[in-house]
């Protein structure tokens, strides 16, 4: 130590001091920011919560019904479905545009196959989940290894998909009698069981296979996101991509994973779309894009990714699905349902800006 | 000396178009010791660190690791063989938990079926160790394991960052600027840290700026210059003032090692 005025040495002597202390602020507002930040899907789930009560006094028992309620869940089932695939991505701090496109494409894919080309229901149901897959995995490959910005490639595969999707099909509608008739497989989600229902089938909680299945499969992403490697991978991917890759992920390996993963569930969604329209059409599932980025953000999800939970997709669908009906059994115009869907989004996001200050 | 390097570089070369960032540069790193790595900004000092650790693969050249010709064209390769580098930038998420930070890369799965089939990870082990090392090298401040690093203040980052290093590090840790972004307290936490590190009888690469500190825990001082090893020098033979005169060139060194 040659040549220093010792600057360092008062400090030096007092080894056992702590580097840094917390004084934690024990205001109940900074508690609930803590909470928050550990919990993301907190929000969502209150906003849930009160917009079910609130509804519930203002109609009563016409809302308030297992009938209605699980009415909702039929009427969210694919944007449930398709906003678990848009948690994903977006976890990863990109975005799919394509969902939309491929599930309709996958949709038409099952049906042609087996009305065009009277391939056997299940391999058609499986080409139709496969060419998802492909689509999915080929966003992924343009995004992880062509190094090209998630936003630009799935503006372009949106297009691409939603054209080929219109030349394939020839704009042709397969009607639902005909599914019915030929191929009931592929209106598979729609079967019900129903629960507490009287003995004409009246009344009671209704729950579709499509709902079942949607509630399965973000259970099980929430518990991959949470309890494996691969899902505490996409969160590093989605906060830091450079420290994620020096601290030993594989980022390229992880993001594919992500869009195929998120291309199949799409396709899944897209057979769930024939079980919940009755029939085959190219024109439908269009605003399932908007709807699932909707529902991601009002879940609490960071557009920036590395944030949220995929349960808080589930209650972000779920908010939108309680407004839409509350708001027409009240008998309001279907445009407050999109003011008040806006308002959700832009305090969302605020929300979301406001937990990120706990880290400042 | 008689005693074999545990880290060898010979000849490193490393070209960015028409920029020579390592010209025909040699490193040596013996057991146990701390060697400093010195140098202007664009001496090449990041390129040197960066080809020892994986992250680039040099044009030409060689690197032996105990002995034996190793080539890492990846951070993972080398980091599988023993070397961990704690970069500037730490190379941490800040969303996730310190336990989910320290195992990132390399989770450890709940024994049996839960981590066969289902891939669960054995967060119980993860933290149990995690407490463990953090303990070990006394950061006993941080209280709560799956507290997310962004809540922690740069020192205790920092101070994670050296623990997962130390942790998983068996042959070489090499320490990107690790003081640059802390106070004066701070730096002195990570500094005994080092230090600490160093008593297990684990080799250090420390590249750093501030020559205090340098001086201070150094053995030994590779002085970067041009792309290239300038000298070696031992901290207790010479000022701060001769070492920063050798490495912005405005003074020769009498020899290139010494070995006193």
């Amino acid at each position: 130590m040659s040549g220093t005025d010792n600057f360092e040495s008062v400090v030096k002597e007092r080894r056992t001091e702590a580097v840094a202390e917390f004084h934690e602020d024990k205001t109940l507002i900074k508690r609930f920011q803590h909470a928050l930040h550990t919990t993301p899907a907190l929000v969502p789930m209150i906003v849930l919560i009160v917009s079910i009560i609130l509804f519930g006094l203002l109609i009563g028992n016409r809302f308030f019904s297992a009938g209605s309620l699980t009415l909702i869940l039929q009427q969210v089932q694919l944007v449930g479905i398709v906003a678990a695939a848009q948690t994903l991505v977006i976890l990863t701090a990109g975005i799919d545009l394509s969902v939309g496109a491929i599930t309709v494409l996958s949709s038409v894919i099952m049906g042609q196959f087996v009305f065009r080309y009277g391939l056997p229901v299940p391999l058609a149901i499986l080409c139709g989940l496969g060419v998802g897959g492909i689509l999915g995995s080929l966003n992924g490959w343009l995004v992880a290894v062509m190094k090209l910005p998630p936003f630009i490639v799935t503006l372009g595969t949106w297009q691409i998909i939603l054209a080929t999707n219109f030349l394939y099909s020839a704009n042709e509608t397969i009607r639902s009698q005909e599914i019915q008739a030929e191929a009931p497989l592929l209106q598979f989600f729609a079967n019900t069981f129903k629960i507490g229902a009287d003995e004409n089938g009246r009344g009671g909680a209704t729950f579709t296979y499509g709902v079942i299945f949607m509630i399965l499969l973000v259970i099980v992403l929430a518990y991959a996101l949470r309890q494996t490697a691969w899902g505490r991978h996409v969160y590093a991917v989605g906060d830091d991509p450079d420290a994620a890759q020096l601290s030993g992920v594989n980022v390229r390996g992880t993001l594919i994973s992500v869009y195929a993963l998120s291309g199949l569930i799409c396709a899944f969604a897209g057979w769930a779309l024939i079980g919940r329209i009755g029939s085959v059409s190219p024109t439908s599932g269009a605003e399932l894009n908007i709807q699932s980025i909707t529902a991601v953000v009002i879940g609490g999800i960071s557009l920036f990714g590395g944030r949220g939970s995929i349960v808080g997709a589930l209650f972000g669908a779920l908010i939108v699905g309680v407004f839409s009906l509350g708001l027409r059994l009240l008998g309001a115009d279907a445009q407050w349902t999109f003011f008040f869907i806006g308002v959700l989004i832009i305090v969302a996001v605020a929300v979301d800006q406001w937990i990120r200050k706990v880290a400042a | 000396m008689a005693v074999e390097p545990i880290l060898k570089g010979r000849g490193l070369v490393k070209r960015y178009g028409k920029v020579v960032a390592l010209d025909n540069c040699d490193f040596d790193l013996y057991p146990g010791e701390i060697l400093a790595v010195i140098g202007d900004n664009g001496a090449g000092k990041s390129t040197l660190i960066k080809a020892i650790s994986g992250a680039v693969v040099p044009d030409e050249g060689e690197i032996f690791l105990e002995g034996r010709k190793v080539q890492f064209t990846k951070p993972t390769e080398a980091r599988a063989a023993g070397i961990e580098t704690v970069y500037q930038t730490l190379a941490m998420s800040p969303a996730l938990s310190i336990a989910d930070n320290m195992f990132m890369g390399r989770e450890l799965r709940k024994p049996g079926v839960l981590g066969s089939v289902f891939r669960q990870l054995d967060r119980p082990r993860m933290e149990k160790f995690a407490r463990e090392k953090l303990t070990e090298l006394g950061l006993m401040t941080i209280q709560n394991i799956n507290q997310a690093v962004e809540t922690l203040s740069g020192g205790q980052r920092q101070g994670v960052a050296v623990a997962r290093a130390a942790a998983f590090g068996s042959k070489v840790i090499i320490l990107d600027e690790p003081t640059a972004a802390l106070g004066v307290k701070e730096s002195r936490r990570v500094l005994e840290l080092i230090l600490d590190v160093k008593s297990r009888g684990i080799p250090i690469i420390l590249i750093s700026h501030n020559m205090p500190h340098v001086f201070e825990v150094a053995d030994r001082i590779h002085v970067h210059r041009l792309g290239r090893r300038l000298c070696v020098i031992r901290p207790q033979n010479h000022t701060m003032s001769d070492a920063v005169a050798y490495m912005t060139g405005a003074r020769v060194p009498d020899t290139e090692f010494e070995t006193a």
